[in-house]
């Protein structure tokens, strides 16, 4: 029953290890000699004044934005694809009107100057 | 010994339910009481992903791979950005919980206190038996089928068309509102 | 240890639901409080599959689709408020924002 799943359960149990076995190794390897010339943030440069966090612009959150909602339109139109086969024309249509009316939302994005890189 | 033969004597759909079901709701714990909301948004994830194990239990393939890709792939990710352009939260030194948080932990209680003796009174019943067997052609097709019943006019080909409206709505929508706006506050360009 | 059955899924989704309620309650932070919501909205997904499931009706998997548009939908707008809530009053504190102008 899980048979087709099998290589998926592959993936969960072999990636963490790939992402965790080379910094334990790092750790175990390694020499471990600090001393506080070395511990600074940067070696050469000043010291950071005030939080590192900055705050990002508004426009990455737009791009995001746009994303989520073309990847719910694939998500949508995907199975369409698989049954194109047995599909009639009042299906192509509306599937024809689903992408037009997504794609004025592309437009006015594009208009607004989202798509434009920052 | 006798944990040893319990385990043995679990079916394969019993430990991929427990290992999600435990992914889930310890995930969602932690997004509910972790201080720092980058964390609290990897939790999220986590909680997004146990639900996907959940679907394949449920023989929803498709559905597990949707979401992964709408909720870890997508809306996981415009939250990360929210908090990204939100910072300022990220200093945890005040109290996590809002000012009406005797009243709302009363009702939370109250709540599952209900729901626990509901459940715990249902769960002796006979009502359902064990998952219905499907037919392995039935499962071959159901991504087909799953797309014949959205452009169907006798199914939800109404509900395909209104989506869209409510996502173009949603696009514009939310672009016109976090756009910002130089005219009036020529400063925020250079936040 | 008794089968899978659909109590364990009405019992895993009423466990998810309160949690996430319980955050919309309890925390202040108004992006906490989007997360709580999907998750929420995640519970009531887990109960159309698993009775799609058991009921042999795909039609719960199609009802799934939506909810998980109108959930996209939702916090796609709600995220954009709160950056424009931030962008004016510099705080998601939910018990800051209590003014419906300004």
């Amino acid at each position: 029953m899980y048979s087709d799943w099998f290589f998926i359960l592959l993936f969960v149990v072999i990636v963490p290890v790939l992402a965790v076995a080379p910094m334990m190794m790092n750790r175990m390897m390694g020499p471990h000699k600090p001393n506080p010339i070395k511990q600074q943030t940067y070696e050469c440069g000043i010291e950071t004044v005030g939080d590192s966090w900055v705050q990002f612009k508004v426009q990455y959150y737009i791009y995001a934005l746009v994303f989520v909602i073309f990847d719910i339109e694939a998500v949508f139109l995907f199975p369409v694809a698989a049954a194109y086969g047995v599909l009639n024309w009042f299906a192509i249509g509306a599937t024809l009107l689903f992408i037009l009316l997504l794609a004025d939302g592309l437009a006015y994005a594009w208009g607004r100057g989202v798509l434009k890189w920052i | 010994m006798t944990f040893l033969t319990f385990l043995t004597s679990l079916t394969s759909e019993q430990v991929v339910f427990i290992l999600a079901s435990i992914l889930t709701i310890g995930a969602a714990l932690v997004v509910v009481t972790n201080r720092n909301l980058f964390h609290a948004a990897l939790a999220l994830m986590a909680s997004f992903l146990g639900v996907a194990g959940i679907y394949i239990t449920l023989d929803a393939g498709f559905l597990a791979a949707a979401q992964l890709l709408v909720y870890i792939g997508a809306i996981s990710i415009l939250i990360i950005f929210a908090i990204m352009v939100t910072r300022r939260m990220m200093q945890v030194s005040e109290s996590p919980f809002n000012s009406q948080r005797g009243l709302g932990f009363f009702v939370a209680v109250a709540g599952f206190l209900i729901v626990a003796v509901v459940i715990l009174q249902w769960f002796g019943g006979e009502a359902f038996a064990a998952k219905p067997p499907v037919a392995p052609a039935v499962l071959s097709n159901a991504v087909a089928a799953l797309g014949v019943s959205f452009v169907n006019p006798n199914a939800f080909a109404l509900p395909f068309i209104v989506i869209s409206i409510l996502l173009l709505a949603a696009l514009i929508g939310a672009i016109y509102i976090a756009w910002p706006r130089q005219r009036i506050d020529p400063a925020e360009d250079e936040a | 240890m008794p089968p899978v059955t659909i109590e364990w899924y009405v019992a895993l989704s009423v466990i998810l639901f309160l949690i996430g309620s319980m955050g919309v309650l309890l925390r202040r932070n108004a992006i906490i409080l989007f997360m709580s919501i999907e998750m929420m909205l995640n519970s009531a997904n887990l109960l159309f599959v698993a009775f799609a499931r058991y009921l042999g009706d795909l039609d719960g998997q199609v009802l799934v689709f939506f909810v998980i548009t109108v959930a996209a939908a939702e916090v796609a707008v709600g995220l954009a408020l709160i950056v424009a809530i931030f962008r004016t009053k510099h705080s998601i504190n939910i018990d800051e924002i209590n003014l419906m102008k300004g």
